[in-house]
C-alpha cells in the first residue's frame, strides 16, 4: 500500500511538474507570438441536427457556391437521404448541371478555366469544415471589406489577399475597414482591423445575414462527415455494452481469485 | 462418451502439440501472482495489434494508393462504405493508443527494471518492435494522402538526406522519386499493409518466446523461479489461464471503453490524433505554416530541432532511440524495482519522465528560441539520465528485497 501511495505521489509530482512546466513554455511562446497573432474568429454557433438549417444551407451551396466549388466526394442522393429531401426535390434544388442524384457533386467549369480567371483552382470544399473549422468559415464569409488594390475589389480578414471574390455581396452589402492603431506585447505600434463601416447595404439585413452564413456552415460541416450523427448515437450503446461486460467480467475474476491467497 | 474424447485428445495429440502448447504456454505457464496493472499493457499491446491488422484488412479492400486517387478513397470510405467511418476510426484512433499502451508497457519496465538480467534479449525484441512501430506508423500516416501525410514523410525522408557522401542518394532511393510522390505512396502501403506487419508479428512471437522462457518479472523485481515446491511450480506463481486471463479481459473491458469514448466522441482528439491539414488533399505546391509529426514522435523530433547542426541533429535524435537498447547494460544496481531504489533512481526517473513529456509537446509547437532552449535542457536531460545511470545506479542506497513477493 505504501509503495503504490509513493507511486502515485511520484507521479502526481511528476505529471504535475510538467504541466507547470508546460505553462510556463505556453506563456513564454504566447509573448512571443502574439506579435504575429491571427484574428479572432466568431463562433458559428451550428445546430447540426436542426435538419431545415441544413437544408437550406444545402440550397444555398449549390445556388451559391457550387458554380465554382466542387464537393466531389459528396454524393448528392447521400445529402438526399439524409436530409430527408425525396429526389425529385433534390434535383429541383440541387442539381443545375444535368447530373444524376447518384453521382458525386462535381463542378461544370473547367479547372483550367478557372484557374485563368482567379490566379488559382477553387478548392473542393467537401471536407472544408475539417480543415478550416466552422468559425473560421462563419467568419471568413463575413469577412469580406473593400480593397481597390485587390483584383475583385475586396479582401478578407481572416484570408488575406484571398483569390475568391465576394460572392455573396448582393445579400451582405459591401463594407469598409476600420483601423485603429494597437500596441502590441512587443512594444510596436501597428494598423489593426478593428471593426466595419457599411458602405452599401446588402438586400439581407445584417442578422438575417449571419444566419445565411450559420445555416451555409452548417452544411459545410455536415458534409465533412455526414456520418457523425450516426457516430455520435451509437457511441454510448457501445460503452453501455461494455460496462455490462465489465461487470460481468468484475466478478468473475473475483471469483477466480478469491483462492490466491495475499502476501505470505 | 469420455472415451471418445480421450481417444480424440490422443489422435490429436500424436500429430499436433495443442494441448502441450495450451499447457506450456496458459495452464501450467506460471506468472507471480502480484502482478498489478502496470503488467496489463503487454496484452492490451496485443489487442491493439489485432484491431490494426483487422480494421487495416478492410481498410485495403476499399483503399487505392495512388497519388490521384488515395484522398479520395479515404473519404469515400468514411461515406460510401459501410461501417467505413468506423473501422476508417477505430484504424486512426488505434494508431494512437498503440503508441499511448507502448509507451506505459516501457515504463513499466523502468519501474520494475523488467529489463535486468535474465531479460536483455527480451528488452532487445521488445526495443526492435517499438522501433518497427515507429516505421509502421510513419509509413501509414502517408496514407491518406493529406497535406501532413505528405509533408511530415518529405521532412522526415529529407533527414537522411543530412547523412554524409550517400545522404541524397539514400533519400532519393528511398522516394523513388525527387520528391515523396506517387512511387513513394506506392512503396509505403506495401511496407505498411505487408512487409513491416510480417515482422512485426514474428518479433512478437519472439519477445512472447523468450518472455516464456525467462518468465514475467513482478513489481518485487524478484525471481519467483528461486523458490518451487516439490512438484517444481514456482511458490508465488499462479497459471496464467485462468487467473491472468480473466484479469487481463477485465483490463481489456476497461480499456475498450476509453477507446470506444475516443472513436465515438473524439476521433481527431482536437488535432492530436487527426490533424486538421490532412483533411486537405497533399499539394507538392503548398507547404504547410507549421509541419509537425504525430504525437507519438515529438519526443524525438524536439530533440532533432533542439541541435542547431542537422546532420548532428539526426544523430541524437537517432541516439536517443539507440541508447534505450542498452538499457539492460546501463542500470548497475543490485535491485530491479522502484520500491527497493535509493532515492537517486526515484528522483532520475521523475526528471526522466518530465523532459520525456515536455519533449512531446516542445516538438508540437514553433520552434521560437524560447521552445529551443527549453528543447536543448530536456534533451540534455534525457541523456542524461541514461549515461549517468551505471554512476548513480550504483551508488544509489537501495533497501533490501523480500524473499516472496508482497
Amino acid at each position: 500500500m505504501k509503495t503504490i501511495c509513493a507511486l502515485f505521489s511520484t507521479m502526481f509530482s511528476a505529471t504535475f511538474l510538467a504541466a507547470f512546466l508546460a505553462t510556463l513554455i505556453v506563456l513564454f511562446s504566447n509573448t512571443v507570438m502574439a506579435a504575429t497573432s491571427k484574428p479572432a474568429l466568431d463562433a458559428a454557433n451550428i445546430d447540426p441536427k436542426d435538419m431545415e438549417s441544413l437544408k437550406r444551407g444545402a440550397k444555398y451551396f449549390a445556388d451559391y457556391c457550387m458554380g465554382c466549388h466542387s464537393a466531389s466526394l459528396m454524393r448528392y442522393s447521400r445529402v438526399g437521404a439524409d436530409l430527408g429531401i425525396d429526389e425529385a426535390e433534390l434535383e429541383n434544388m440541387m442539381i443545375f448541371t444535368g447530373a444524376k442524384v447518384g453521382d458525386l457533386m462535381h463542378v461544370s467549369v473547367d479547372a483550367e478555366d478557372a484557374k485563368q480567371w482567379f490566379g488559382t483552382k477553387p478548392p473542393d470544399l467537401s471536407v472544408v469544415a475539417r480543415s478550416r473549422g466552422v468559425d473560421w468559415i462563419y467568419t471568413f464569409l463575413r469577412s469580406f471589406y473593400q480593397d481597390p488594390t485587390r483584383p475583385w475589389g475586396v479582401n478578407n480578414v481572416v484570408f488575406k489577399d484571398v483569390a475568391m471574390p465576394h460572392v455573396l455581396w448582393e445579400l451582405q452589402g459591401l463594407q469598409a475597414a476600420q483601423y485603429s492603431n494597437v500596441v502590441g506585447d512587443d512594444g510596436v505600434t501597428r494598423q489593426v482591423i478593428t471593426g466595419f463601416k457599411v458602405v452599401e447595404t446588402g438586400d439581407a439585413a445584417p442578422a438575417a445575414y449571419d444566419v445565411f452564413v450559420r445555416d451555409l456552415v452548417n452544411f459545410l460541416h455536415y458534409m465533412g462527415e455526414p456520418a457523425k450523427s450516426i457516430r455520435l448515437q451509437l457511441g454510448k450503446w457501445v460503452i453501455l455494452y461494455l460496462a455490462i461486460f465489465f461487470i460481468v467480467m468484475y466478478f468473475l475474476k473475483k471469483e477466480y481469485w478469491k483462492d490466491v491467497k495475499k502476501a505470505h | 462418451m469420455n472415451r471418445w474424447i480421450g481417444l480424440g485428445k490422443d489422435w490429436l495429440e500424436t500429430r499436433f502439440p495443442l494441448i502441450e502448447f495450451w499447457n506450456d504456454h496458459l495452464a501450467k505457464y506460471y506468472a507471480p501472482k502480484n502482478l498489478n496493472f502496470w503488467y496489463l499493457f503487454g496484452s492490451l499491446a496485443i489487442l491493439m495489434l489485432v484491431i490494426q491488422v483487422l480494421t487495416g484488412i478492410f481498410l485495403t479492400m476499399n483503399y487505392k494508393p495512388t497519388a490521384d486517387t488515395a484522398f479520395a478513397s479515404v473519404e469515400y470510405i468514411m461515406r460510401d462504405v459501410n461501417w467505413g467511418w468506423l473501422i476508417r476510426y477505430m484504424h486512426s484512433t488505434g494508431a494512437s493508443f498503440f503508441f499511448i499502451v507502448i509507451y506505459l508497457h516501457m515504463f513499466r519496465a523502468f519501474l520494475y527494471g523488467s529489463y535486468g538480467k535474465p531479460r536483455e534479449l527480451l528488452w532487445l525484441f521488445g526495443m526492435l518492435l517499438f522501433v518497427l512501430l515507429m516505421a509502421e506508423a510513419f509509413m501509414g500516416y502517408l496514407l491518406p494522402w493529406g497535406q501532413m501525410s505528405f509533408w511530415g514523410a518529405q521532412v522526415i525522408i529529407s533527414l537522411f538526406g543530412a547523412i554524409p557522401y550517400i545522404g541524397n542518394d539514400l533519400a532519393l532511393w528511398i522516394r523513388g522519386d525527387f520528391v515523396v510522390a506517387d512511387a513513394t505512396l506506392n512503396r509505403f502501403f506495401a511496407f505498411h499493409v505487408i512487409a513491416l506487419p510480417l515482422i512485426l508479428v514474428g518479433l512478437v512471437v519472439f519477445h512472447l518466446i523468450a518472455l516464456h522462457r525467462v518468465g514475467s518479472n513482478n513489481p518485487d523485481g524478484i525471481e519467483i523461479k528461486a523458490k518451487k515446491d516439490e512438484s517444481g511450480v514456482p511458490l508465488d506463481g499462479i497459471p496464467f489461464h485462468p487467473y491472468f486471463t480473466v484479469k487481463d479481459i477485465l483490463g481489456a473491458t476497461v480499456f475498450l471503453m476509453i477507446f470506444a469514448l475516443v472513436v465515438f466522441y473524439f476521433p481527431e482528439m482536437g488535432g492530436w490524433f487527426l490533424e486538421k491539414d490532412n483533411f486537405v488533399p497533399a499539394d507538392p505546391l503548398k507547404t504547410p505554416e507549421h509541419i509537425t509529426p504525430l504525437w507519438y514522435f515529438t519526443p524525438f523530433y524536439a530533440i532533432l530541432r533542439a541541435v542547431p547542426d542537422k546532420f548532428l541533429g539526426v544523430m541524437c535524435m537517432g541516439a536517443s532511440i539507440a541508447v534505450l537498447f542498452a538499457l539492460p547494460w546501463l542500470d548497475r544496481s543490485p535491485v530491479r524495482s522502484i520500491r527497493y531504489r535509493g532515492p537517486i533512481f526515484k528522483m532520475a526517473l521523475i526528471i526522466f519522465v518530465v523532459s520525456f513529456i515536455s519533449l512531446g509537446y516542445l516538438g508540437t509547437v514553433a520552434a521560437t528560441a524560447v521552445a529551443t532552449n527549453f528543447s536543448r535542457l530536456f534533451s540534455v536531460l534525457y541523456f542524461a539520465f541514461f549515461l549517468l545511470m551505471p554512476y548513480y545506479s550504483k551508488i544509489d542506497k537501495t533497501k533490501q528485497p523480500p524473499d516472496r513477493v508482497t
